[in-house]
């Protein structure tokens, strides 16, 4: 179960958390909502590692495989989709996921693609990365309302547990996600 | 108009340029036309003493050349990843790039054979072009990616392969053409300088000594026509590394 007690953490001249507790559950789905700004991303960097807080205790990630889909597709766009996939995980595993983001043309390069086939592709790179934890930052970016609906339905379940940050209250439904107010979390 | 009928247009334009000022000077001592020119660079080639200086001349430019190439990169990896190099070596990427040439060659004479010295001097003046460009390319490094793939658990291979060489790639192929013309030129000039038994500087210093003119015009015709071939041969030869990426 991963929780954060007392943590302060930020950029420098910019503080985000001053003294942030909270605890979530050991599995299913949560969705971080709130204006952004707020630090949804910067809770999930916290998550997955790439922060450090300046005090306090983050746990429950030790030993723990996070797979991050970031806000930015940041895709290498001098290789191809099934290999930007494939670097993180195998031919199999790459092929299989990116059918299942319903790219038709995995032989393309990032600069051939649409916004949202970077970002189906990018999703696909951490499906396809696997883990116990799954960060997704805004997921659907970009994608139209079918779509959007297809791709929780295949995301929903992949990992033992799954943080999302979203803006939308009908993503969170279709993922079955609890939704969690981060401005309540940090009135608190 | 094609590129190649206009290119020859201009040549032919200056070499026109050039054949009216020698008549005009009158004099082929000072200025010799471009049919003396010409007559001289055939009788030049006609001689082994003309291909053994012209190859030898190639040979110490390229192995300067290439071990700067090879050196330069090392030295940016090495200094963008270890602070301590960094500190340690940028005072003396400053000095070289900061002593004119002429002390340069002069002071390794005392060191090095004079056959060396070219060699040593293009491998000197290439050093801090291309370990300034590939380590500007590496700090440039887009830092989004360099996190994306601490994220993903990327092997060091991975990362050296697929986000750090396409990302060097277009720097280092930019200084590496740059560096060209600086090692040619800076391996001719130290030629002058040292004189070496067989080399296209001792015989551009000799035809000057002599003045024989047309001889001086027709060794730098033979430089400035290597230069470019090797330049063509080094953007083709870049291009399709360029073509092959990860």
């Amino acid at each position: 179960m991963i929780s954060f007690e007392n943590v302060k953490a930020g950029y420098p001249g910019k503080e985000i958390f001053q003294g942030l507790s909270l605890r979530f559950p050991e599995k299913g789905a949560v969705a971080l909502m709130g204006p952004s700004g707020l630090g949804k991303t910067t809770l999930l960097r916290l998550v997955a590692g790439l922060l450090k807080p300046e005090s306090g205790k983050i746990s429950g990630t030790e030993g723990k495989k996070i797979s991050f889909l970031f806000q930015e597709d940041r895709l290498l766009p001098w290789i191809s989709a099934q290999k930007n996939v494939e670097l993180v995980s195998d031919r199999d595993t790459a092929t299989y996921w990116l059918h299942q983001m319903e790219i038709e043309n995995p032989a393309l390069y990032p600069r051939e693609m649409s916004g949202g086939m970077q970002r189906r592709v990018s999703l696909a790179r951490s499906l396809a990365f696997g883990g116990d934890i799954l960060l997704l930052d805004e997921p659907f970016k970009g994608l139209d309302e079918g779509l959007r609906a297809r791709v929780a339905g295949r995301i929903r379940g992949s990992a033992p547990f799954i943080l999302l940050s979203i803006h939308d209250r009908e993503e969170a439904a279709l993922m079955g996600a609890e939704i969690w107010e981060l401005e309540a979390l940090l009135r608190k | 108009m094609s590129k190649i009928v206009r290119n020859a247009l201009i040549g032919l334009f200056w070499i026109a340029v050039w054949w009216i000022a020698a008549a005009a000077v009158g004099l082929p001592l000072l200025l010799p036309g471009p049919g003396d020119t010409l007559s001289a660079l055939f009788r030049l080639m006609k001689t082994s003493a003309f291909w053994q200086s012209t190859f030898s001349t190639l040979l110490r430019v390229a192995c300067g050349y290439g071990c700067a190439v090879v050196l330069g990169i090392l030295l940016a990896i090495g200094c963008h990843f270890i602070r301590v190099m960094e500190a340690l070596m940028s005072p003396i990427r400053s000095v070289i790039k900061a002593t004119p040439v002429s002390s340069f060659i002069i002071l390794v004479l005392l060191w090095i054979s004079k056959g060396t010295v070219p060699a040593f001097i293009s491998f000197l003046m290439v050093l801090p072009i291309i370990w300034t460009a590939v380590q500007e390319a590496l700090r440039a490094t887009d830092g989004q990616l360099l996190e994306m793939t601490q994220a993903y658990h990327f092997t060091p291979a991975q990362r050296l392969r697929y986000l750090y060489a396409p990302s060097v790639k277009p720097g280092l192929a930019a200084s590496c053409i740059t560096g060209l013309g600086f090692a040619w030129k800076s391996g001719i000039a130290a030629e002058v300088i040292a004189l070496p038994l067989f080399s296209v500087g001792t015989n551009l210093y000799n035809a000057k000594i002599y003045l024989e003119s047309a001889d001086l015009f027709a060794w730098t015709f033979t430089v400035i026509l290597l230069s470019i071939a090797l330049e063509a041969m080094l953007k083709k030869a870049l291009g399709r590394l360029k073509g092959g990426a990860a």
